[in-house]
């Protein structure tokens, strides 16, 4: 019995780990997509550009610590996770990352659409981006990218730009 | 009025010289209608709207003197002292500790301005009021962060930090849709007087946000007040006594703000009124805000926040018969534009 119950054991075991390890993988496999965290560029990965904060993340049961008042439209289209991290440029230029982890590209697609103006510029970042003078949006698959600074300098716009490919291709 | 005024003083003064009957019943009348006009002006809700417009320098540099300038001439204007010092007097008590409300919620490019609020806190100094009786606060570090402010809890200085730091009662209070409400200890248990530093922003649901819906940073859980455009959570909120009595007075900061796309930081929709909104009536206060928000976005060419589906209804709210907050009717206002 006990050495029946001695070689059972490890099979059950071994049945139990495999299991454990497909969950493991399953569950690493969708948190990389699904974890944004990795997507905010080191600093000096960008030309000029210093992470000057730990990144934060926002379930969405919590964004509205984050961004109370804005909070409702995210999660009605389906946010999974707010992550955040500030940077500065060349160390004068302050700006804000903000990657909204959506359920699936629609919900990227309608707080994008809902928040252009008709004064936005085009620009060629992930599946659709637009610029400011102070500001870069993007959507790439379930992302929702909105990198923004907070002063209008004559480099700013082609620092973020340069921030937002950065992100982009980390995405 | 000043006109008017100035005419019934001129008229009495020229009666005086003449010295007649006639003239001395002249200025029994004129100091009569004087004294009504008067009184029907104290009557109104008084709310100055300060204006600079070299506010920022040609760099976009937020000019800090001019700031406390802009401060000293409103509230001059309100409670009719030259004297900054002295106009501080009637509005503050000494002895008990001032609250000052700020809003940083909308992260750093959208936050009640550090130059405000260091320009308040050197006036109620000056006006008696001990730098360990001067409370700065918001939500959390983060948002008072986002003020240009640094955490302090040094009872000897001006002290600075959130509701994570001070807690939220366990008890709660209701009025009307604004239930089992948890205030931050700091509303409850240190602030004998609040004075509201509200930033002006637009607002996805509630249409403008400032003065009265700047009370959704006291409490534990603003979420919860979000429902119907903010309508009526933010005139409920404002009526429970905690509130109602206790934040008295705002100095509403519209030296930037966002006209549409709030309340997070939008600088494509940023702009610079130069301008602060001060009051008793908070009602009144969120009234020309709304305004200004209005004219704006017409400059702009962004529709209204009624044609966008979301005015700010939760001001008429407050000024019903059930809240008696204030007014919003601008025949009881008396808007002084200087």
């Amino acid at each position: 019995m006990f050495r029946s119950g001695g070689w059972m054991l490890p099979v059950w075991l071994s049945v139990l780990a495999a299991f454990m390890g497909a969950l493991v993988a399953v569950t690493a496999s969708t948190g990389c997509k699904k974890k944004a965290a990795d997507t905010f560029p080191a600093s000096g990965a960008v030309a000029g550009w210093e992470k000057t904060s730990d990144t934060r993340v926002f379930a969405a049961k919590d964004l509205w610590q984050y961004i109370d008042g804005d909070a409702e439209q995210y999660t009605a289209a389906g946010v999974v996770s707010t992550s955040t991290s500030d940077y500065k440029y060349q160390g004068q230029l302050e700006a804000t990352i903000d990657v909204h982890t959506m359920g699936d590209a629609a919900g990227a697609r309608k707080i994008m659409e809902a928040g252009e103006t008709k004064d936005a510029k085009t620009v060629q970042l992930g599946d659709a981006g637009v610029a400011y003078a102070q500001s870069v949006i993007f959507r790439k698959g379930p992302y929702l990218v909105r990198i923004v600074a907070y002063e209008s300098t004559p480099d700013a716009p082609q620092a973020l730009l340069a921030l937002a490919h950065g992100v982009e291709g980390k995405l | 009025m000043k006109n008017r005024r100035e005419f019934i003083r001129n008229t009495a003064a020229g009666a005086l010289i003449l010295g007649s009957s006639a003239a001395v019943d002249k200025l029994a009348l004129a100091a009569m209608l004087d004294q009504n006009a008067q009184h029907a002006e104290a009557a109104k809700s008084k709310v100055v709207v300060a204006r600079d417009a070299a506010l920022h320098n040609a760099g976009g540099q937020l000019d800090e003197k001019r700031v406390q300038e802009l401060l000293d001439r409103a509230i001059a204007a309100y409670t009719g002292r030259d004297h900054p010092v002295e106009a501080w007097k009637r509005i503050v008590p000494v002895g008990k500790v001032i609250g000052l409300k700020v809003n940083g919620l909308g992260g750093k490019g959208i936050s009640t301005h550090l130059a405000l609020v260091l320009a308040v806190c050197e006036r109620l100094q000056q006006a008696g009021v001990k730098p360990g009786e001067i409370l700065v606060w918001d939500r959390n570090a983060r948002d008072i962060q986002a003020c240009g402010l640094t955490i302090s809890t040094d009872p000897s200085r001006v002290r600075c930090y959130g509701s994570d730091v001070a807690g939220y009662e366990e008890g709660t209070a209701t009025f009307g849709t604004a239930k089992n409400v948890s205030f931050s200890k700091i509303l409850t248990r240190e602030c004998e007087m609040v004075i509201g530093l509200p930033i002006l922003k637009d607002h996805r649901g509630a249409g403008v946000t400032f003065a009265m819906k700047n009370m959704y940073g006291v409490v534990q859980k603003p979420f919860e007040l979000h429902a119907g455009g903010c309508n009526p959570s933010v005139a409920d909120l404002n009526c429970i006594p905690t509130v109602r009595d206790k934040v008295r007075f705002t100095i509403g900061d519209a030296i930037s703000a966002v006209y549409d796309g709030g309340p997070g930081f939008r600088p494509e929709f940023l702009w610079q009124p130069n301008a602060l909104i001060v009051g008793e009536d908070r009602v009144a206060v969120d009234h020309v805000a709304w305004q200004i928000i209005e004219a704006k976005r017409a400059e702009a060419g962004v529709p209204t926040l009624e044609a966008a589906g979301r005015p700010p209804r939760y001001i008429a709210t407050a000024a019903d018969g059930d809240h008696r907050l204030g007014t919003n009717d601008p025949q009881r206002m008396h808007r002084m534009e200087i």
